[in-house]
């Protein structure tokens, strides 16, 4: 692209080859959640939510355009968005200082359900290396456990994540809440009662579904650990 | 016309004097008095604050009962899995103000991380994560207090959609009868630094460690006041009550400098997906927009804020940044951690500092604790554990202050 062609908006027809059908499809499913009224009154354009944003910083990412494109159910805009920009929002919330209400940060969590739901390349390209994470939280409750500081996955994050993996169980039993003690799998001692709990939850709700979409392999998994477990309940 | 003009000094004037919300000029409604109509329509039962209670004010003058006793610890996985000398902390606090608690097995985390990072869930698994704790909470007569800000921020938010969506609720219902729980929600969503906001003058009491010779900075949480913004605490005594009062008046109480910096608004960078998989965002953010702005600025001897995420990232940042000779070292606390070493609390047994990446020495030795011998202590503490002297530290080995009166 050259200075002369070079568009200020983002808008360029990238995904002229998508037909509008899907596009429509997955902004009226964004649309159709109960939270998006809630989510979204309008805009002034204001630009306080984009002054507050960090990713906007960062990223070519503006909480404004969001907020606008929804309002103005600007179809392309929307499929852009959804393809190129809801992965950069850091969920801190800053931009619900919006005088009218607005919560772009939520809507953005709109658009990435459906994102997933429908098992985007983007999507699974943005949770690449998440995969442990999901096992984590989905099997144990939780979403980050000691036997996760490993230092090659954190080497930036101090020679102490070295010290630590090291010394991961002595250090664990040198903790006195009961709970933590020794738990070095969760971040603390759960009940298997509580996660039988915690499995109906996600089969009853859809959300191993969710999963499937996002890595088979990964769901494939935990329906075998999760059903055992149902299955031995007492 | 310019007679209805009001002088800029006249504004000037109004600007500089404290914010006085009046409740009944709340932009929303309050969801409390929802709340208890639809306990009276038999749709959900509402969990009392237990006695003995402190009312404090929120940002819309609205009056918060924060419970001191008979405490459910909604524990943090991010807390108890990456930081655990914040929980030990806060347990530690209750358990030197003799407070009835419990450290309960029947939780899980509200996976709020995991759903703002990867959105791999839905609205309804969300809610019943969040409801199904409230009600083991509710099933043992204990009342919940919320250690992690996004769990504190989520389960407001979901406390809103329940309230205001039937089809939800209907859902959440179907469910929780499968698990033979009922549709339990508190009258207060309560976060851990509120509890430590109202104690935090028998907090000073207590204080063995003079800490007037600290400058801290305090990062406010945002999952704590930007989500369902009017549950915090706001004072007009601190800030003019036009930022949240907690943290910044615990470290006043204990005699702290709390300094002033530009970018107290931004968020930390912890993106949720990012400080786990997208590191070069959170370390930048946290370093450019809010550490080398404090050091700037106020070159303080800690930062101390009240949230899992925060904590992670502003600490872990500093790390890779100081190899680019960026201005960092700043040690990042807890109010917990910060509340708890006033009153004399272990740095190891208790705080667990040795979880914490940025470099904590200074500022103990600025406090005048000898944290060489301290270290040696748990050294023996570890030194027996791997013998099997020892399967681990009790609160018997922890509950001990380093200093007393």
């Amino acid at each position: 692209m050259s200075v002369a062609t070079w568009s200020p908006t983002k808008a360029g027809h990238r995904y002229a080859e998508v037909p509008e059908e899907i596009k429509r499809q997955l902004f009226e499913e964004v649309k159709s959640d109960p939270r998006y009224p809630d989510f979204l009154y309008g805009c002034y354009e204001c630009g306080i939510c984009v002054s507050a944003c960090p990713s906007a910083r960062f990223y070519d990412f503006s909480p404004r355009v969001i907020a606008q494109a929804l309002a103005r159910e600007d179809i392309d805009r929307f499929y852009e968005i959804l393809m190129e920009d809801i992965w950069n929002c850091a969920q801190c919330f800053s931009c619900v200082r919006c005088p009218r209400g607005n919560n772009p940060g939520g809507l953005v969590t709109l658009m990435r359900e459906v994102a997933v739901r429908h098992g985007l390349e983007q999507a699974q390209q943005a949770l690449q290396g998440y995969s442990r994470v999901i096992y984590k939280i989905m099997l144990k409750g939780n979403q980050v456990s000691p036997d996760m500081l490993q230092p090659d996955f954190f080497p930036d994050w101090g020679p102490w994540v070295r010290e630590f993996s090291r010394n991961m169980t002595a250090w664990r039993k040198a903790i006195p809440v009961d709970t933590l003690r020794n738990v070095t799998d969760a971040a603390w001692r759960t009940d298997d009662k509580t996660l039988r709990e915690l499995y109906t939850i996600w089969f009853e709700t859809g959300n191993m579904e969710v999963i499937r979409e996002v890595d088979e392999g990964l769901y494939e998994l935990l329906v075998e650990i999760m059903e055992e477990e149902l299955e031995a309940a007492p | 016309m310019s007679e209805k003009l009001i002088p800029l000094t006249e504004l000037r004037e109004r600007k500089a004097q404290p914010v006085k919300p009046n409740p009944e000029e709340a932009p929303h409604p309050d969801l409390r008095e929802e709340l208890f109509e639809l306990e009276a329509h038999g749709e959900l039962i509402v969990q009392r604050v237990p006695e003995p209670y402190v009312e404090v004010t929120t940002k819309f003058g609205r009056t918060k009962k924060v419970p001191i006793d008979h405490l459910w610890h909604h524990k943090s996985c991010g807390q108890c899995g990456h930081i655990p000398g914040y929980t030990t902390s806060i347990l530690w606090l209750n358990r030197q103000f003799g407070i009835d608690y419990i450290d309960p097995t029947d939780q899980t985390s509200c996976t709020g991380w995991n759903y703002y990072a990867s959105a791999t869930s839905n609205a309804v698994a969300q809610l019943l994560v969040m409801c199904r704790n409230f009600a083991a909470a509710y099933e043992t007569g204990y009342y919940p207090l919320i250690h992690c800000g996004t769990s504190y921020g989520h389960y407001k938010e979901l406390r809103e959609q329940l309230v205001h969506h039937k089809d939800l609720r209907d859902q959440v219902r179907r469910v929780l009868d499968k698990l033979g729980k009922p549709l339990v929600v508190p009258e207060e969503i309560v976060h851990y630094s509120e509890w430590v906001h109202v104690m935090r003058h028998r907090i000073a009491e207590r204080q063995v460690i003079d800490m007037r010779n600290i400058t801290a900075c305090v990062h406010p949480a945002c999952h704590y006041y930007k989500i369902v913004a009017e549950d915090a605490i706001y004072d007009p005594d601190i800030y003019g009550g036009q930022r949240t009062a907690t943290v910044t008046a615990l470290l006043q109480a204990l005699g702290i400098n709390v300094a002033d910096y530009s970018t107290w608004f931004d968020c930390c960078g912890f993106g949720f997906r990012h400080i786990l998989v997208q590191r070069d965002f959170t370390r930048s953010f946290a370093v450019l927009r809010k550490i080398e702005v404090m050091k700037d600025e106020a070159n303080p001897d800690m930062t101390v804020t009240h949230d899992t995420g925060c904590v992670t990232t502003l600490d872990k940042s500093q790390f890779a940044a100081k190899a680019h000779q960026r201005r960092v070292g700043v040690p990042v606390l807890a109010d917990s951690q910060v509340a708890a070493l006033a009153m004399g609390a272990h740095p190891f047994r208790v705080l667990q500092l040795h979880w914490h990446s940025t470099d904590w020495r200074p500022l103990l030795e600025k406090l005048g604790i000898d944290w060489q011998r301290h270290w040696a202590e748990f050294e023996d503490d570890l030194a027996a554990i791997e013998r099997g002297e020892k399967s681990g530290l009790t609160w018997e080995d922890a509950e001990q202050p380093i200093l007393t009166r």
